[in-house]
C-alpha cells in the first residue's frame, strides 16, 4: 500500500483509478480534436471561435485540462518517486510540476471563458 | 562485499527488452507532452483571441521550425496515447504474458510509426 503524503488520493488503488479515468477522457478529447480538425480542412476563424462557444466543448475542454492536472500528477509523481531519491529536491521538482499543471489550469479556464 | 554474483559489465551485451523500451518511452512521450501542452494551449489561446491572431497562428505553422515542434509534440502525444490504450488493454488481462508483452510492444511501436508518419505528411 503506498503510504507517501504526495500521492494523489490515499491509496494507490485511488492513483491507478484515476489515471484510468483522466486517461480515457483524455483520449476521448484527442481523438474528438484530431477528428474535427480532419473533417474541416479550411477551417476559419469563425468556425473555430464557434465551436469553443459552445457551453458543451467548454465544459468538454475543462474537463480534459483537469484530467490532465489528475493524469499528470500520478504520472510525474510516479516518475520523480522512482529517479530522484533525495526527498528534498523531489519535493521542489513536484511542486513546480504542480505549480505548472495550475497555471495550465488557470489559464485555460481564462482561454476558455475569455475573462 | 564478498558477494559471488557474476557481475556483467560488458555494456554491447546488456540490452532493455522490448516491453522495458515500450515503457520508457511511454514515460518519456509522457514528461514531452507536459510540456508540449504549454505550446498547444498558447496557439489555442492565440487562435481564438481574435480573426487576425487565428491568421498569425497560421502563419507561424507555415514556418518549418513551428512545424517541427509541432510534429515532435504530437508525436509524442500520439506514442502515449498508443502505450496508454494498449495498458488499458493489459488490465483486462489481455497481453499480459511474457511473448504477449513483447507483441504488445512491438504493435504499439509499429502502430505508431503509422501515426507519426501521417501526422507528418499531414503538418507539412
Amino acid at each position: 500500500m503506498v503510504t507517501s503524503v504526495t500521492n494523489l488520493g490515499r491509496t494507490g488503488a485511488f492513483d491507478w483509478l484515476m489515471q484510468r479515468v483522466s486517461a480515457v477522457v483524455l483520449a476521448v478529447y484527442t481523438l474528438f480534436l484530431a477528428g474535427y480538425l480532419l473533417a474541416s480542412p479550411d477551417l476559419d476563424y469563425a468556425q473555430w471561435a464557434g465551436l469553443f462557444d459552445q457551453l458543451w466543448m467548454r465544459i468538454f475542454s475543462l474537463l480534459a485540462l483537469i484530467s490532465l492536472g489528475l493524469h499528470a500528477w500520478v504520472g510525474l509523481w510516479t516518475i520523480t518517486t522512482d529517479y530522484i531519491k533525495p526527498a528534498a529536491l523531489r519535493f521542489i521538482i513536484q511542486a513546480v510540476c504542480g505549480l505548472i499543471m495550475f497555471v495550465y489550469l488557470v489559464w485555460g479556464v481564462e482561454i476558455l471563458w475569455g475573462l | 562485499m564478498s558477494s559471488k554474483r557474476p557481475v556483467n559489465l560488458e555494456i554491447s551485451t546488456i540490452h532493455f527488452p522490448i516491453p522495458a523500451i515500450a515503457s520508457i518511452l511511454h514515460r518519456i512521450s509522457g514528461i514531452i507532452a507536459f510540456f508540449g501542452i504549454a505550446f498547444l494551449l498558447y496557439g489555442l489561446d492565440m487562435s481564438l483571441s481574435s480573426r487576425a491572431d487565428f491568421s498569425a497562428v497560421a502563419d507561424v505553422m507555415a514556418h518549418p521550425l513551428a512545424k517541427l515542434v509541432v510534429w515532435g509534440i504530437l508525436s509524442a502525444l500520439a506514442y502515449h496515447l498508443v502505450a496508454g490504450i494498449r495498458h488499458l488493454i493489459m488490465d483486462m488481462d489481455v497481453g499480459e504474458t511474457l511473448e504477449g508483452g513483447r507483441l504488445g510492444a512491438k504493435i504499439t511501436f509499429a502502430v505508431s510509426i503509422v501515426l507519426i508518419i501521417l501526422l507528418g505528411v499531414w503538418i507539412w
